[in-house]
């Protein structure tokens, strides 16, 4: 796809590619992300900082452009992280639905399958991940969490390369519409 | 109103989907509870697939290491045997046998030797989140294992289970910020509390200035916190800073040093003595190589023979009277068989010289406490060994950590603390243990480590 005069604000939803995934892969690949996140670390203590189910719920948010789907992936995706945690059950649901939610109001209006586009996209929602759940760590648990700006912009930007070149897998499992 | 809500349906669901999670966390941080239904859904759904996963993995890693390993193995062989021949190639040999100690079989014997109910786990994957330092094990409720039980291996305690499910349990470690536990200093006795700083070294808090504490001294759990049993290795001073009201001591905590693929979880704790040297220090004792088929029982852990004779000791009654007609024959010069019936028999109650026959070994296990001029008794002759490690490995120090081996196979020095070994006041070796096993020779009358205590029941499987 040439994106060099393609325009990258759609003008009605009617332009939008809506993309359709069977239920079977949506869980499949929330499961495997999941269990990256459970898994690797183990052998690969450096690749803690990879958000794996974080970027599987952008990605279904921004293709599927539905705001209701959205919140639902990131509800259940960020339970099902709590459920693996030390925290109590809601932190990582809360947070993952307000990304899926935004995501996908932001999928409405922005020609998502642009690479930069994601980027940026992916970019800024990890770091409004992080900080909303910093602040629900702080506000309604009461406990203390280091939040470093230098080290969480750079979780975002390797977070980000990662979710494109994921993002780009993925899309071949999709049905468009 | 119908319009109303299919126009801001989707800001509407967001707000219940929000709320109700709002909820669920007010509810479990009110009460203090957890809901754990939801949890055992997931972890049961999660944790069998990766066991498989962990598994195929530990398989084919295995499958290649060995292979590597055994073609290395190989090659070094057939260059050992045109280099120097086959007696310094078994040599070599046994020296990486004993370096490529097999830590899994250390887990084994730490668990077997400590005295407190122990189950074999091992880790099956982490915990989410950047800065999480939890992990999750592969046993669960269904073998016995409760929130709050300790998890440690032979290096030291690993940290502390905070929840159990039916299949998986998570264990909080020993760096996570929220990790909490009673430490107590190996040579002053300064008690503090262990915390996680979530990354590296953990630090040791409410311990007094006017406490003294060194770096290079070994923290040990104190048993206070009621999870870690008191005894277990927690870590090393690193760093001694004077703070204000109390001292600020970095610890690097030993348990983790070797990676977190085996571990042991304590079902049922029993407190044990701190040890007066540090683990990496304590004398560890090491009981002589077996007799040779062919060599003098009798020998002592150095292989020197023993001063009694160079013939086989007996093993039985009826062996030491024919030792001792046949001294008698040897001192008249009589064969026995050879006189023709009516000559003279010998004298069979000639005063022989002392030392001219050995003493009766016995073959219950129990050695009897008699020195022939003033060497050890002579070996056993049963074939029953005495506590070697199979595996080359240090034996257990009687913390139940293990300790380095000695190389040269030298008598450990006797131990200071109050765990003294099993000796007779007479310095005569104690008797062997009911289960047949016999308390190893003791080449100078040095005392030997203490002895192992009877294996937990708690084992992997």
């Amino acid at each position: 796809m040439d994106y060099s005069d393609s325009r990258i604000l759609l003008s009605s939803q009617r332009e939008s590619n809506t993309s359709r995934f069977r239920a079977w892969v949506t869980v499949v690949v929330a499961l495997a992300a999941i269990l990256f996140q459970f898994f690797l670390p183990r052998f690969f203590d450096f690749l803690r900082f990879v958000e794996m189910p974080f970027l599987v719920v952008v990605y279904f948010a921004l293709v599927r452009r539905s705001q209701i789907g959205g919140l639902l992936v990131g509800a259940l995706v960020g339970l099902a992280q709590d459920s693996l945690s030390k925290h109590p059950l809601g932190m990582f649901g809360i947070v993952k639905t307000l990304v899926g939610y935004f995501a996908a109001s932001v999928g409405l209006r922005i020609d998502v399958d642009h690479s930069m586009v994601r980027l940026v996209l992916t970019f800024f929602f990890y770091i409004f991940h992080q900080v909303l759940y910093w602040v629900m760590v702080r506000a309604l648990l009461s406990q203390p969490m280091d939040l470093d700006p230098q080290r969480t912009a750079l979780s975002a930007l390797l977070n980000a390369v990662i979710g494109v070149a994921l993002f780009h897998f993925l899309d071949k499992l999709r049905d468009r519409a | 109103m119908e319009s109303l809500l299919n126009r801001y349906r989707n800001i509407t669901v967001l707000l219940l989907v929000i709320a109700a999670q709002l909820i669920l966390l007010a509810v479990q941080v009110k009460n203090n509870r957890d809901i754990p239904f939801v949890r055992v859904w997931t972890v049961t759904a999660v944790t069998p697939i990766a066991s498989v996963v962990e598994w195929f993995r530990g398989g084919s890693s295995g499958f290649l290491h060995n292979y590597v390993f055994l073609r290395d193995a190989d090659a070094e062989n057939r260059r050992l045997r045109e280099e120097v021949g086959k007696l310094k190639m078994d040599n070599i040999f046994l020296r990486n046998e004993l370096s490529q100690a097999d830590r899994a079989r250390a887990l084994q014997v730490f668990q077997s030797n400590t005295q407190s109910k122990t189950l074999a786990a091992r880790t099956i994957g982490a915990g989410p989140g950047s800065g999480s330092k939890t992990i999750y094990v592969d046993r669960g409720s269904v073998e016995g294992v409760e929130r709050g039980m300790a998890v440690v291996t032979p290096d030291g305690i690993v940290g502390k289970v905070i929840a159990s499910y039916p299949t998986a349990s998570e264990v909080l470690l020993v760096t996570d910020p929220d990790f909490a536990a009673g430490v107590v200093s190996q040579k002053n006795q300064a008690r503090g509390t262990l915390k996680g700083q979530g990354n590296g070294p953990c630090k040791v808090d409410y311990v007094p200035i006017e406490e003294k504490v060194e770096v290079g001294e070994w923290f040990y759990t104190s048993g206070d916190d009621r999870i870690f049993p008191r005894g277990f290795p927690v870590g090393m001073v690193t760093a001694v800073h004077e703070g204000q009201p109390f001292k600020e001591i970095q610890v690097e905590p030993s348990g983790l040093q070797h990676g977190l693929e085996d571990m042991l979880i304590i079902l049922s704790g029993v407190h044990q003595e701190i040890p007066d040297t540090a683990p990496g220090n304590q004398p560890v004792y090491i009981a002589p190589a077996p007799p040779d088929a062919g060599k003098t029982p009798g020998a002592d852990a150095s292989g020197a023979p023993a001063a009694a004779s160079s013939t086989t000791a007996p093993a039985t009654e009826a062996d030491r009277l024919r030792a001792h007609y046949k001294a008698l024959g040897d001192a008249q010069n009589h064969v026995f068989g050879e006189n023709l019936p009516g000559q003279k028999p010998p004298n069979f109650n000639l005063a022989l010289p002392p030392g001219g026959v050995q003493p009766l070994v016995k073959q219950n296990g129990v050695q009897p406490p008699v020195k022939q001029n003033g060497v050890q008794p002579p070996a056993k002759q049963d074939g029953v060994q005495p506590p070697v490690r199979q595996d080359g490995a240090p034996p257990p120090t009687p913390n139940g950590a293990p300790g380095p081996a000695k190389q040269n196979g030298a008598p450990p020095p006797p131990k200071q603390n109050g765990a003294q070994p099993p000796v007779k006041p007479n310095g005569a070796p104690a008797p062997a243990p009911q289960d047949g096993a016999t308390t190893p020779a003791n080449p100078a009358g040095t005392p030997p480590a203490k002895s192992p205590a009877l294996p937990s029941g708690g084992g992997r499987g």
